[in-house]
């Protein structure tokens, strides 16, 4: 309503209206919106999608891909890719079963410490071949997807570690809630907010949205780029283990092909909720909110009784959509741009 | 011819050592090295591998590299020009059930072939006019593509797996050339490779990729039509990867929806191994085909010599990551040898210079 106005006048920005086209301007809006009629339309139609059983299921589901796609965010921001997070998750998740399997008593804390340290040391293997080789991560990280996945082969072999195996409270955290969100959730939420903060408020948060704009310009500013496209893979990392280890929570059977195929779905978690692929802009809060998308829509498809078979191209034609509003608003920002600088000559 | 020239602008002296002593580029360059590597580890597999060099091996290795390397041209032309296609493994999985339904709805065998190939050709074009016209990122849209694409091929054919193919069409699609043990779909495969080389190599098209791939802007001022050339090669890639599904289901008599799923970092790595890079401009089609048939053939040496699958994935890995570190090495080695040898030449003449 208030864009016409400013069409015609335009001479001030600073003039009325300011507050709500800067919330229309948001990346996050068009996947929040869609995620809210989702679930309104959903709920209309089956009132049983919103009741506590069924909110606890949907966040269950989300959790482990929030998690993957915030971390995700932080690399893609900077003009990278982690394709390795499916292959890391699965080791960790493995390596959680193991060690439960083999000493039952160890504290959980110390699990969830040991699997993001477990978690970081892979990602870091992947930021320091990315930086110290330059070779783009795509292909690092495509060739470390299957060297983490042959690991957990290797070391799974044929075996699988079942949730009986595992302490009775570890697994009641993807069941007890509190402030009715399962504890594993609550971990992600946590953790999701963290980093978010630290993407919008830190010195270090700020210099991967330089990186992934100009990365030439962020070195003549003075940017360490090697080191914090190091530190983001190495953060994606520590997050995919956390994932690994709250995976093994929730899920019964851990083995050499958990997490397989997960890093496609990821990748387009974060698009579906706003960051560029080609870096420099995106927030982790929008792809956590694009990974609860990509997650409910495949719940509310069920429980609108759509065709399961259907449910897949749906997500598809979701992803292009998404790229399309980005490449519109890119568009229309640019030519924004373009007539404030014609103004000003 | 160049000697005057050379000798009246006083050159000659600046890089004595740059001189071409390491001989023409086709046999030092990174594509030859890839077909060195693929002799040395054959010879090595048929002396100390028993059974490796029969008939029988080259009947199943060939068989099964077909499916990555049909894929695998297309994408090499792709990936050259700076893009990416990752929907091609849901294109075969899509043209797969298309056929099988086809098939079982009561069609004939050849109209169903020529619809599943119909289809990946609308993939095809579908990817390209996103790119190509629209102008979005290859990598974004056919991660969109490749959960779309697979996901109608469930709409497709569901659960169901479709297997009564007739027997003399599957019989072909692993029959062999006599006693040598060649598959007869080696043929046209080997004439898609053909063509997909001479267009590369051969035509004013194909530098034109080279040149897309170094710079868009400067490809375009040459005038080279950018967008359209991008709409050939994801119209392409949409055919030969739904050929690529036809094989599969007739080889292994199932189409089913979720055939060939994956298949599209495997090719990407072999394009990759093969010498292309990731960041466009360089690659050849021998040395695709060299990085295919190298992860085939280590892949089914090991498994002959009982290594089991776990650790082939996670060699496929290793050859990915070496095959892009080593140049990166090796340049910056050469750059420290240029830079020492240039500080060494600047030296010795400079002095008299500053104070004369």
């Amino acid at each position: 309503m208030s864009a016409p106005a400013i069409g015609t006048l335009n001479n001030s920005p600073k003039q009325g209206g300011k507050s709500a086209s800067a919330w229309l301007k948001l990346r996050e809006l068009p996947v929040t919106v869609a995620l809210v009629v989702l679930v309104v339309v959903t709920a209309v139609i089956n009132p049983l999608f919103l009741s506590p059983q069924g909110m606890k299921d949907l966040l269950l589901n989300a959790t482990i891909m929030m998690l993957l796609a915030a971390g995700q965010t932080m690399v893609i921001v900077t003009r990278n890719i982690d394709l390795s997070v499916g292959s890391i998750l699965g080791l960790v998740a493995f390596g959680t079963g193991s060690i439960f399997a083999a000493n039952p008593n160890m504290p959980i804390v110390l699990v969830v410490l040991i699997g993001m340290v477990f978690g970081a040391v892979l990602g870091s293997l992947n930021g320091l071949l990315t930086v110290w080789a330059k070779v783009p991560s795509l292909v690092i990280t495509l060739g470390t997807l299957y060297v983490f996945r042959g690991l957990n082969n290797a070391w799974a072999g044929p075996k699988q570690h079942f949730a009986g195996d595992r302490p009775q409270a570890f697994g009641n955290l993807s069941v007890n809630t509190v402030l009715g969100m399962p504890i594993i959730t609550l971990v992600a939420v946590i953790v999701v907010i963290i980093l978010a903060i630290f993407m919008i408020g830190s010195r270090p948060g700020r210099d991967l949205y330089a990186i992934g704009s100009d990365p030439e310009a962020a070195k003549l500013f003075g940017i360490n780029v090697s080191r914090r496209v190091f530190t983001a893979f190495l953060i994606n990392g520590a997050l995919a283990g956390l994932a690994g280890v709250l995976y093994a929570s929730r899920f019964n059977a851990v083995g050499a092909t958990t997490g397989s195929g997960l890093e496609l779905d990821v990748v387009a978690a974060a698009v579906v909720g706003g960051v560029a692929i080609f870096g420099g802009s995106g927030t982790v809060i929008g792809a956590t909110i694009g990974a609860i998308l990509l997650n409910t829509i495949t719940s509310s498809l069920t429980a609108l009784r759509v065709d399961k078979f259907w449910q897949q191209a749906i997500v598809g034609v979701l992803i292009i959509t998404a790229i399309l509003i980005d490449r519109l608003a890119s568009l229309r920002h640019a030519k924004n741009l373009r007539e404030k600088e014609g103004r000003n000559v | 011819m160049s000697e005057p020239a050379t000798m009246s602008v006083d050159t000659s002296k600046a890089l004595p050592g740059a001189t071409p002593a390491r001989g023409p580029r086709w046999y030092t360059g990174r594509d030859a090295v890839m077909i060195y590597i693929l002799i040395v580890f054959l010879l090595y597999a048929m002396i100390t591998i028993p059974r490796f060099a029969s008939p029988v091996t080259t009947g199943f290795l060939i068989l099964d590299v077909i499916p990555t390397l049909l894929i695998a041209m297309p994408m090499t032309l792709i990936i050259i020009t700076g893009e990416i296609d990752l929907s091609v493994a849901s294109i075969a999985g899509l043209s797969s059930a298309t056929l099988g339904m086809m098939w079982a709805g009561g069609s004939n065998i050849w109209l169903s072939m020529a619809v599943a190939l119909v289809v990946g050709l609308l993939a095809g074009i579908f990817n390209g006019v996103l790119i190509a016209f629209v102008g979005l990122p290859s990598l974004a849209v056919t991660i969109g593509t490749l959960a779309l694409f697979r996901g109608l091929a469930l709409v497709v054919i569901g659960d169901n797996a479709v297997a009564n193919f007739p027997k003399e069409i599957t019989a072909l699609a692993s029959s062999k050339l006599g006693a040598t043990g060649i598959p007869i779909m080696l043929i046209p495969v080997l004439v898609v490779v053909v063509i997909f080389g001479l267009i590369l190599h051969q035509t004013a098209f194909g530098r034109g990729l080279y040149a897309m791939g170094y710079s868009k802007d400067a490809a375009h001022f040459v005038g080279i039509n950018v967008g359209l050339s991008k709409f050939w090669l994801y119209l392409a890639s949409g055919v030969v990867a739904a050929a690529a599904g036809i094989f599969w289901t007739l080889r292994y008599t199932s189409a089913r929806s979720d055939n060939a799923s994956g298949l599209e970092l495997t090719v990407i790595a072999a394009v990759l191994l093969g010498g292309v890079s990731i960041f466009g401009g360089k690659g050849s089609i021998p040395g695709v085909l060299a990085g295919v048939l190298l992860i085939g053939s280590l892949n089914y040496a090991l498994r002959l010599g009982r290594v089991s699958d776990v650790v082939l994935v996670s060699l496929t890995g290793l050859l990915l990551i070496a095959s892009v570190i080593a140049p990166s090495i090796s340049a910056s080695i050469t750059r420290w040898r240029h830079e020492r040898r240039l500080r060494r030449q600047l030296s010795a003449p400079a002095e008299p210079s500053v104070t004369g």
